[in-house]
Formats: C-alpha cells, sequence, structure tokens
C-alpha cells in the first residue's frame, strides 16, 4: 500500500506542473493584455502610463520569465493581488469563499449519492418492468435538463409562486440576531435549491451508472451461487451484490468534481451565493487576471485531490489494486 | 469490401430501426435540421422586430409563446435559436472529434513516447473544470459565436482522444495492418486509410453525445451573457431576460428552456441509440 501512495502521489508532480503551463498559457496567448483592458475605456491614457502599469504587473518582462515569477510565488502560495478596486491578496478572497463552495458541493455530493444508488438499485431488481422504465426516462431527461433552467424554475414556483423559500444568498437580513436553532434553520432554506440543483444534474448519470453496475455484479457465478444456496434475495442483494457494486462508484466520485467545481458558476450567479464560481465569473467579467488564474489552479488541484482520493479508497478496498 | 460495408450498415439501420426511443430521437433532429433552414419562412414575426405597444404579453393567438420585454416574438425568436444550437453543436464537436481523433490514432500507432506525452496532455486537461477554463478563455476574447464554438472545441476533444487511442492499440495488432506494414504502406496510409475507418463507430457516438452537451454549454455561456450577444437570438440569452422578468413572464423562461430540453434529450436518445445498434453485445 505504501508503494502505491507513493507512486500515486509522485504522478501528480507533473501534472501539477501541467496544470500552471496551461493556466498560464491559456491566459498569456489570448490576445489582448489586462493592461489593455483596463486603458482601453480611457483614451486619455498615454504611452507612459501605459508602459508604467505594463511594468508594474510585470508584464514588460518575456513570457518565461514572468511565468517563473508566477510559479515561484504560487509554490509559497501567493497567487498575486486582485486587479480589482480592493487590491487585495488573490488567496485571502479565495479562502472566505472556498469553504462556502467545498461544503455546498459536498452536501450536494451526499445527497446525489445518497439517492442515486437506490434509484439504482431499484433499477436494476426490477429490470425491464414500469419501474425500471421511469427511472430510465428521469435519467433521460436529467441529463436534458440545463441547470440553469432547472435553477429559474425552482426559484419561479418555491421562491416568487409559492413564497417558500428564499431566492438568493445564504442567509436572511438580520439573521446575526437569530437564536442559534433559528439561524442554521435560515441558512438550510437558503441551500436548499441551489443543493437541488447542484447534485440533480449528476444524479441521474450516477443512477444510470449504478444501475449497471448492479446489473454486472448480479450476473456473476458468484451471485448464483448464493442464490443457489438458498439465500433470501435481500441478503443476495444487500450482502452480497451491493458492496462490489459500490466499487466503481468510488472512481466516479473522483470524476464528478470538476462538474460539480464547474457548476458552481452557475447556480452560484443564479442564486448570488458568495462562492468560488460566483468569484470567477466576476473575476472573468472584469479580467480580473490573478483571480482568474488562482482560481484555474486551485480548481484543477481540487480535483487532482479528488482523484487522488478516490484513487487511494478503491485501493483500500479492492485488494486487487492493493496488492497488484 | 464494399459488400461488407453495405452489409454492416443495413444490419445497423435495422438494429436503430426496432428501437423506438432512439428514432423518436432522430426524427426530432431531423424536424431541428428542418426549422433552421425554414426558420424564416415558420417564424410568424422578424425575430429582432421591437413593438413598444405588445411588451411582455402572455401566450396568446397572435403570439404562442407570447412577447418579451422588448415586445418581440418568443417564438420567432425561439425558432431563429434553433439556428445557433445546431451550429455551435456541429462545428464545436467537428473541431473536438478531429482533434480527438488525430491525437487518438497517433497516440494509439505510435505508443511509446509519444503516447506517454499526449495522454498526459488529456491527463491535465481533465483536470480543469471544463467549464471554468472555457469561460476564462473565451472572456478574454471578443465576443463571437466562432469564438465559442472554437473554445467549446478545443476545451472537449479529451475524451474522444481516449476513446479513438484504446480502438487503435486493439487494430493495430490486427492482421490486415500486418498485412498492410508488408506491402510498404506508410504510417501516414496504415493510420488514415486501414485504422481510421475502423474507429468511426466509437466516434461516431461520442460525436452524437457531444453535440447535446455543446448545445448545453452554449446555452449556459449565452445565459451568463458571454455567449451568443444579442440582438442575436440563442435559447441560451432569451433566458437571460427570462431570469430578468421571471416574476411577471414566466413564457421567457419556461419555452427557450423547453426546447433546450428537447433539444439535448433528443441527441442524447440517437447517440445511445446508435451505441447500442454498434454494440453486438446489445440484442436488437
Amino acid at each position: 500500500m505504501a508503494t502505491y501512495l507513493v507512486k500515486r502521489i509522485l504522478i501528480l508532480i507533473p501534472l501539477m506542473f501541467g496544470i500552471t503551463l496551461i493556466t498560464f498559457s491559456v491566459i498569456h496567448l489570448a490576445p489582448g493584455e489586462p493592461v489593455e483592458m483596463q486603458v482601453a475605456m480611457n483614451p486619455k491614457v498615454t504611452k507612459e502610463a501605459r508602459d508604467r502599469l505594463r511594468k508594474f504587473y510585470g508584464l514588460d518582462k518575456p513570457l518565461h520569465v514572468q511565468y517563473l515569477n508566477w510559479v515561484g510565488k504560487l509554490v509559497r502560495l501567493d497567487l498575486g493581488r486582485s486587479f480589482s478596486p480592493d487590491n487585495r491578496p488573490v488567496v485571502d478572497k479565495i479562502k472566505e469563499r472556498l469553504p462556502i463552495t467545498l461544503s455546498l458541493n459536498i452536501i450536494a455530493l451526499l445527497l446525489e449519492f445518497g439517492l442515486a444508488v437506490p434509484i439504482g438499485i431499484l433499477a436494476a431488481t426490477h429490470r425491464d418492468t414500469w419501474l425500471d422504465k421511469g427511472i430510465t426516462i428521469f435519467v433521460f431527461i436529467g441529463f436534458a435538463v440545463p441547470t440553469f433552467w432547472l435553477a429559474l424554475l425552482l426559484m419561479y414556483f418555491f421562491g416568487v409562486k409559492l413564497n417558500w423559500l428564499p431566492i438568493s444568498g445564504l442567509h436572511s437580513l438580520g439573521s446575526d440576531s437569530f437564536g442559534l436553532v433559528h439561524y442554521l434553520w435560515d441558512m438550510a432554506k437558503h441551500l436548499l435549491m441551489p443543493v437541488l440543483v447542484a447534485s440533480f444534474g449528476s444524479l441521474a448519470g450516477l443512477s444510470r451508472y449504478m444501475r449497471s453496475s448492479m446489473l454486472n455484479v448480479i450476473g456473476q457465478d458468484y451471485i448464483t451461487t448464493a442464490r443457489a444456496k438458498g439465500l433470501s434475495e435481500r441478503v443476495v442483494i444487500y450482502k452480497h451484490a451491493l458492496r462490489n457494486a459500490l466499487l466503481p462508484l468510488i472512481t466516479l466520485f473522483g470524476f464528478s468534481i470538476p462538474g460539480l467545481i464547474g457548476g458552481s458558476v452557475i447556480f452560484e450567479t443564479i442564486y448570488a451565493i458568495p462562492g468560488m464560481g460566483q468569484l470567477f465569473y466576476q473575476g472573468v467579467m472584469s479580467r480580473d487576471y490573478p483571480v482568474v488564474m488562482g482560481i484555474l489552479v486551485i480548481g484543477a488541484m481540487l480535483t487532482l485531490i479528488g482523484n487522488l482520493i478516490a484513487d487511494v479508497s478503491y485501493a483500500l478496498a479492492d485488494p486487487r489494486i492493493r496488492h497488484g | 469490401m464494399a459488400f461488407k460495408h453495405t452489409y454492416f450498415y443495413s444490419v445497423f439501420w435495422q438494429r436503430l430501426k426496432c428501437n423506438r426511443l432512439a428514432m423518436v430521437g432522430g426524427w426530432v433532429v431531423a424536424l431541428l435540421f428542418v426549422v433552421s433552414l425554414l426558420a424564416p419562412l415558420l417564424a410568424p414575426y422578424d425575430p429582432n422586430g421591437i413593438n413598444a405597444w405588445r411588451v411582455l404579453e402572455p401566450p396568446s393567438w397572435q403570439h404562442w409563446f407570447g412577447t418579451d420585454e422588448l415586445g418581440r416574438d418568443v417564438l420567432s425568436r425561439v425558432l431563429y435559436g434553433a439556428r445557433i444550437s445546431l451550429k455551435v453543436g456541429f462545428v464545436a464537436v467537428g473541431i473536438a472529434v478531429a482533434i480527438g481523433t488525430v491525437v487518438g490514432l497517433v497516440s494509439g500507432y505510435y505508443s511509446g513516447i509519444v503516447d506517454a506525452g499526449l495522454m498526459r496532455v488529456v491527463d491535465i486537461m481533465l483536470c480543469f473544470p471544463a467549464f471554468f477554463l472555457i469561460l476564462a478563455v473565451i472572456t478574454f476574447l471578443e465576443p463571437s459565436i466562432w469564438y465559442i464554438m472554437m473554445v467549446i472545441g478545443l476545451t472537449g476533444w479529451m475524451g474522444v482522444a481516449r476513446l479513438v487511442r484504446a480502438e487503435t492499440l486493439s487494430i493495430r495488432e490486427m492482421d490486415y495492418i500486418m498485412a498492410a506494414r508488408c506491402i510498404g504502406c506508410s504510417n501516414m496510409r496504415i493510420i488514415f486509410r486501414h485504422i481510421l475507418p475502423n474507429t468511426v463507430s466509437p466516434i461516431l457516438v461520442s460525436a452524437t453525445l457531444g453535440i447535446a452537451g455543446a448545445i448545453l454549454t452554449e446555452s449556459a455561456l449565452s445565459f451568463l451573457g458571454i455567449g451568443v450577444q444579442p440582438p442575436t437570438p440563442s435559447w441560451g440569452n432569451i433566458l437571460t431576460s427570462g431570469k430578468d422578468y421571471i416574476e411577471f413572464a414566466w413564457w421567457l423562461s419556461l419555452f427557450p428552456g423547453l426546447a433546450i430540453l428537447v433539444t439535448v434529450l433528443a441527441y442524447n436518445l440517437l447517440g445511445e441509440g446508435i451505441r447500442d445498434a454498434l454494440d453486438p453485445r446489445v440484442k436488437g
């Protein structure tokens, strides 16, 4: 296991290097520079002022020097300062917002897996019945629904029409003076719609995957053996089949992370949640290079970590990998 | 060879025809083509015709899908929006498939260091949340539909590359490739004449499913205001005004969203159907 872990972590080094290289080139090879964006609106800016700005941001140096400077700082967790008027360090900005996005996505992930597993089992054990067909239709629609549209519809029904749920932010006005229970209840109400929207997209795919994984396991010889022994169907499904059917889902957990982080741009913008997705969207709209680069790198690193966790848990769960 | 091909396609077609859901998907896709081509004839109004007297009107016999905040006919705008989504879907996926196929073929055929290098690039690209990468690039470019299609394509080729590579790895070991090499075919000829045609099935499936994904991405971008720019109607940017007027005008949100849903659903059903029809393990 130790060698596996070391090997798995060593692979990360070239990948991280590649992530920084792609992030840097995506931003710097695109036509236009941050300075151009800042002065484009102002025709009075002289050439000297422009050069001064370029020098200030280090844009007058050759590209490879800029890259090395950036990576050098990155290693020390210094992502530079935001171009926005507050001029705060990007790391601080991300630190404020990352926990919100992460916790929202973790809740969404738990909900997703919590629902997808039973749905997948139901579909697999009732294969080709109306139940299975109904689930399949639900899955196909789930694949096709644009998340931002779903968010709008939920907002319309539960926020505007029925007025059951608040439609933006994390807290109500004056929530600081609420008691703890009230405070948490208020936050839960704010979180309900974003979490539903965040989990809905992948729920369809995940339950489909669970179904085929379960069907695959049920077809194996040891399940026939278990049945032949006279075990009840319940024991066969939940004790013998389920554990093996769950294995591939661990890998899927790793794969679902970039989608979740990427998706947060949409629902955080719609529901006005002050998370990383919203910060990224604002950064992109105001062409705040350090923020955009910082979040790109952090988003990719989170994916790497998620994949690492998934691979290690897979190895822990499956002895064939651990000792292979 | 010709005989074998016709046989292959007729079996494929037979199996696809038996799949009712896939055929529904196929018909809807065909219908979308017709709508895009004939949008000027089908649309009851000019999609950009502003009418200050009929602002935010609910659906009626004159305006089936209602009107928007400038009094434009939503039905006409949705019909024209089909053109954008069709264009984006095909061009973006065309780019993705072209890059992915070449990378996959080269990687699988040459193996060794070329393969290792290219596959690491794929791994790295897959680490980025795709939507972040697309947003980052698009905002530094002038907003234009061509850039959107390019960026969606350039960030979406990795899946195809992996599929084609896997296929190439197994085809490379076949006898007819050995035979081709013996009679002195160049590597290029072997790759493009002998291997490529046999990787068409998985490419076809992932292209069909990819179109659905590209349409979703474009609509999300347009919804956020960085995709197709108004006044050009796209399903995503109609939904932007839907969001702004959600308290007064549900029709602005409902119809373009349904259009996206139906379109994406149709491509997905067709894609899954093609996959099943090409897979000998699935009973037709």
